[in-house]
């Protein structure tokens, strides 16, 4: 029997082979694979093993992880919740995360390359990995101003700073507290998540970078730019001062707000008086001079049909392309299928104030190792030319006499000159029109550029902007001017 | 008589040495859970190793008393394992404390101390072993008794009334507060009864055959008994909804036949009926179709969250202890169902990583080759058989169960000999490494020197 019993040893041999084999398959090969699968909820564990780092505003933390007695040993808390929300975003157990708390997942968490070093001298001397810090370019005033200023209602403002591009305010409305989602409690947190989701009014919506609205009258900005830009009009140049103008192969006509002519003591009107009294008729009739493929080319020199990244992505804001004529002069008073963020009219102005030059938003000042050592620091880049730095020294003391004699008086300043624009973009059918402002200020060294939009929040006339959206831009620019 | 003198070197000493380092380790694992959870040396750790090293130290004096000659390795190994599975469960009992108290529930009886109660019964039930079966040979008288008991134990937990199903598996018989899995006991009973069996049929299953297409087939009328284990191993795995038992059960016999009659041809009919019977219970058996899912596609969003969630935890939990292992009371094991029992393997793999997972197969396999060693250096036939069905059954169980938690096989439900948790399991290998050491004995006892001459004896005359 000793024969068979010798290969059976040998098979028993070959059966230990294959175990060996496929355990070295295992836990080496597909080790990585495995040790990093998202569902591993061992990658979970050991990111909340470590101490997040904060994300500061004006060195606050706005978000900061804290020791906890659970499993997991850090909790994630928002000392000021819904005000930051648009920019923190939530970080959460069962639902991920968004926002900074994402784009910048890396340098918090402590995973990233450039924590490396830091990483391997924390295992050496048995000190906790620690995740970096991030700095945002909120300005926390205009932050607070902003958010008081929407007050709840549905809207977003968007603040930035025109020279660098820094972001100075993002406030969504109504906003949620993103310290509910960060809760060990997986049931809360869903219930929660649920709640917040089914809420009509979405509060986790990012409305000021991931919402686009029709711009109306405030896209009257980009079509004056294209109008100076062209050469074929100045800011004393006469326009259409019809109370209507007849839209070519239909029998729809484009009204101005009070049916009546743009300039109610003359029979011309100029440029100027279009855009103060934000005559549809004027810039239907601009738009059609100028022809779609100019408003779509300063449009997108603006910044429309493509991405910003923030580095919170915002959605893309639109001019369409293939325009007809009656479309056309829609779309040149920001109507038919124009689509913008409050990002997107922030830029517009911002370019307008930086004479010209759009710089790209950024919300991230800098990133500090847990030691504090800075890792890198946003430096401003330019991200076109949007318009002469003529067009945009006229195109800005044409919306100073919006704001000092024409439909957006409510943003004066005293002792400080504002450019402005109102906008109120009808949505079609019996919804509310939004309430647009955008502005700029002061006009001689800007230094903040603003953009506020209410849904449904105007009424039927143009004034709705003046007074809704225009005393939170006043508001927003009055906090960053310190004042 | 001292038989070691005549041998040289005493096997005893050499186990000795093996036993403390055997003893060592599991102390420094032990050592290693508290240091990593508690940041120091467990309070309770000099009784503990003291408690240990007497069992094994009894079980060690037991041997140099009843069985002087047997394996020295053999011994030390399970002393190992058995150690190194009560650190684990321990470390285990801490996660699950932890868990409680978190979640404000009760604090849950530790599994650890309960295994070392079994532990010391395991050694106890050794020492009887050694004490009641003096001679191996012995056993063969019992073949058809031990027939007998091995399928009484076997239909156990169909009773009614102490049969329980627990986990979708009726293998479990409750009594007087106790519960038992008889089939591990079966196993070894179930041993008994093949090795008596074909001790004395071996001649005629081997000899009488047929040649069909180049292969020596056994006649009709002899294939009874391979169709008998075929059959009750199906039995087992329908009633019982025991897998990995049926499959143990079957590939024991086949291999145990194989090496009586040293023909080929039974193997090929065992492959046959394996394969048959495998396909039968997947088209007839959800379960068996889940198991087989499972195993293709464990990753599929249908069974990542439910019926493989174990699996894939394991497969996670070995995959992130990667070369060299997370550290002991380092990982995360506790997230895998079942750690203690089916899948503490894997936790072994997140904890002491590929490295420990490989020494401790090692250990397995030369648990398992000592054991055909001794199948192969004992002489009487009964001893050969015996010898080579319970290494066997170790080695494939072994396969079984790490197959199946690292996917090289369809999960079944086995523990790991020595190491998983489980009283019942523990017990049965301890009286199966008895039973090994007793054969060992045999086989490696010198043979005592011919008898003198007659002229040359020195002999003293009598005078009357």
């Amino acid at each position: 029997m000793n024969a068979p019993l010798r290969r059976l040893a040998l098979a028993v041999m070959v059966l230990f082979g294959l175990l060996l084999l496929n355990v070295n398959y295992l836990q080496v090969v597909r080790a990585n694979s495995l040790r990093n699968d998202p569902t591993n909820p061992r990658v979970i564990f050991e990111e909340y093993s470590r101490q997040r780092g904060p994300i500061l505003v004006g060195g606050r933390p706005v978000a900061n992880s804290v020791a906890t007695k659970d499993r997991l040993k850090y909790k994630r808390v928002y000392p000021l919740g819904p005000l930051y929300a648009p920019a923190t975003g939530f970080y959460s157990l069962i639902y991920g995360a968004s926002g900074i708390e994402s784009a910048e997942n890396s340098i918090l968490a402590g995973t990233d390359d450039s924590l490396f070093v830091r990483r391997v001298i924390d295992q050496l001397t048995g000190e906790q990995v620690r995740g970096g810090s991030v700095q945002l370019t909120l300005n926390a005033r205009a932050q607070k101003a902003a958010y008081d200023g929407l007050h709840g209602r549905r809207g977003a403002v968007v603040a930035i700073d025109p020279s660098t591009g820094a972001i100075l305010a993002l406030v969504t409305s109504p906003s949620y507290d993103p310290t509910l989602l960060a809760s060990h409690d997986t049931q809360a947190v869903s219930k929660a998540y649920q709640q917040l989701n089914k809420d009509p009014n979405k509060p986790m919506l990012n409305r000021a970078l991931r919402q686009t609205y029709a711009p109306g009258s405030t896209f009257k900005l980009v079509t004056a730019a294209a109008a100076l830009e062209s050469g074929r009009f100045q800011r004393d140049t006469p326009v259409f001062n019809g109370p209507k103008l007849d839209l070519p192969q239909t029998t729809v006509s484009l009204p101005n707000f009070d049916n009546r002519p743009c300039n109610l003591f003359g029979k011309t009107a100029t440029l100027e008086d279009a855009l103060r009294r934000s005559c549809n008729a004027a810039f239907g009739k601009v738009g059609l001079d100028l022809g779609a493929v100019a408003l779509r080319r300063q449009a997108e020199k603006f910044g429309m049909n493509a991405v910003v990244d923030t580095p919170i992505p915002s959605v893309r804001s639109r001019f369409p392309a293939n325009l007809d004529q009656p479309q056309t002069a829609q779309s040149a008073i920001g109507q038919f299928d124009v689509r913008a963020t409050p990002l997107q009219m922030a830029m517009v102005v911002a370019a307008i104030a930086n004479r010209g030059v759009l710089m790209k938003p950024f919300l991230v000042q800098e990133v500090r190792g847990p030691d504090l050592s800075v890792l890198s620091r946003t430096r401003p880049r330019e991200l076109s030319t949007a318009i002469s730095p003529r067009t945009a020294d006229t195109l800005g003391q044409m919306m100073v006499t919006v704001v000092e004699k024409g439909t957006g008086t409510n943003a004066q300043i005293s002792g400080i000159q504002v450019a402005g624009k109102t906008g109120t973009a009808q949505q079609g059918g019996n919804r509310k029109p939004h309430a647009w402002f955008v502005s700029f200020a002061p006009v001689n060294d800007p230094k903040v550029a603003v953009a506020v939009v209410l849904e449904d929040g105007g009424g039927a006339a143009e004034v709705s902007g003046n007074k809704l959206a225009a005393p939170i831009a006043k508001a927003v620019m009055l906090a960053v001017l310190g004042r | 008589m001292n038989a070691r003198a005549v041998g040289g070197r005493n096997p005893r000493n050499a186990e000795l040495v093996l036993l403390v380092f055997a003893l060592a380790i599991a102390m420094a694992a032990y050592a290693s859970v508290g240091l990593a959870r508690n940041g120091a040396i467990p309070p309770g750790m000099a009784g503990y190793g003291a408690g240990l090293g007497l069992l094994f130290g009894i079980a060690h004096v037991a041997l140099r008393r009843f069985a002087p000659d047997a394996d020295p390795v053999l011994l030390p190994a399970a002393a190992l394992i058995n150690g190194l599975g009560l650190a684990m469960i321990h470390r285990l009992d801490l996660a699950d404390i932890d868990r409680a108290q978190r979640l404000g529930r009760h604090t849950p009886t530790p599994s650890a101390p309960a295994q070392l109660t079994w532990t010391a019964v395991g050694v106890v039930l050794f020492i009887a072993v050694l004490l009641l079966v003096r001679d191996h040979r012995v056993l063969q008288r019992f073949t058809y008794t031990a027939m007998l008991a091995g399928l009484v134990l076997l239909l156990l937990p169909l009773m009614p009334f102490i049969g329980t199903t627990i986990n979708g598996a009726r293998i479990w018989i409750h009594a007087a507060g106790f519960s038992f899995q008889p089939g591990e006991l079966a196993k070894l009973v179930l041993l008994v009864f093949y090795a008596g069996y074909l001790v004395v049929k071996r001649d005629v299953l081997a000899l009488a055959s047929r040649r069909v297409l180049g292969v020596d087939l056994p006649r009709m009328r002899d294939l009874g008994p391979i169709i008998v284990a075929w059959a009750a191993s199906l039995a087992v795995l329908i009633f019982e909804r025991d897998l990995g038992s049926s499959l143990l059960f079957f590939g024991v016999f086949v291999a145990m036949l194989y090496v009586a009659t040293e023909r080929r041809s039974w193997l090929l009919i065992g492959l046959v009926l394996f394969f048959s019977g495998s396909f039968l219970a997947w088209t007839l058996f959800a379960h068996v179709q889940q198991r087989v899912d499972i195993w293709l596609h464990p990753f599929a969003a249908r069974n990542i969250s439910d019926s493989s969630y174990q699996l894939v935890q394991g497969l996670f939990g070995m995959g992130s202890g990667g070369l060299l292992g997370k550290g002991l009371g380092q990982g995360r094991p506790d997230i895998v169902p079942f750690a203690k029992t089916d899948f503490i393997v894997a936790a072994i793999g997140e904890e002491l990583g590929l490295t420990g997972l490989m020494a401790l197969l090692l250990v397995y396999a030369i648990m398992v080759q000592r054991g055909l060693r001794t199948a192969v250096a004992v002489r009487d036939s009964f001893g050969k058989l015996l010898a080579a069905g319970l290494a066997f059954s170790v080695a494939l169980q072994v396969f079984v169960v790490v197959g199946g938690v690292t996917r090289l096989i369809p999960l079944t439900g086995l523990t790991m000999p020595f190491l998983s948790y489980g009283g019942s399991s523990l017990v049965a290998n301890w009286a199966l490494i008895a039973m090994l050491l007793r054969i060992s004995d045999a086989a490696r006892r010198p043979t005592p020197p011919p008898a003198p001459a007659l002229d040359q004896a020195k002999t003293q005359v009598v005078r009357l």
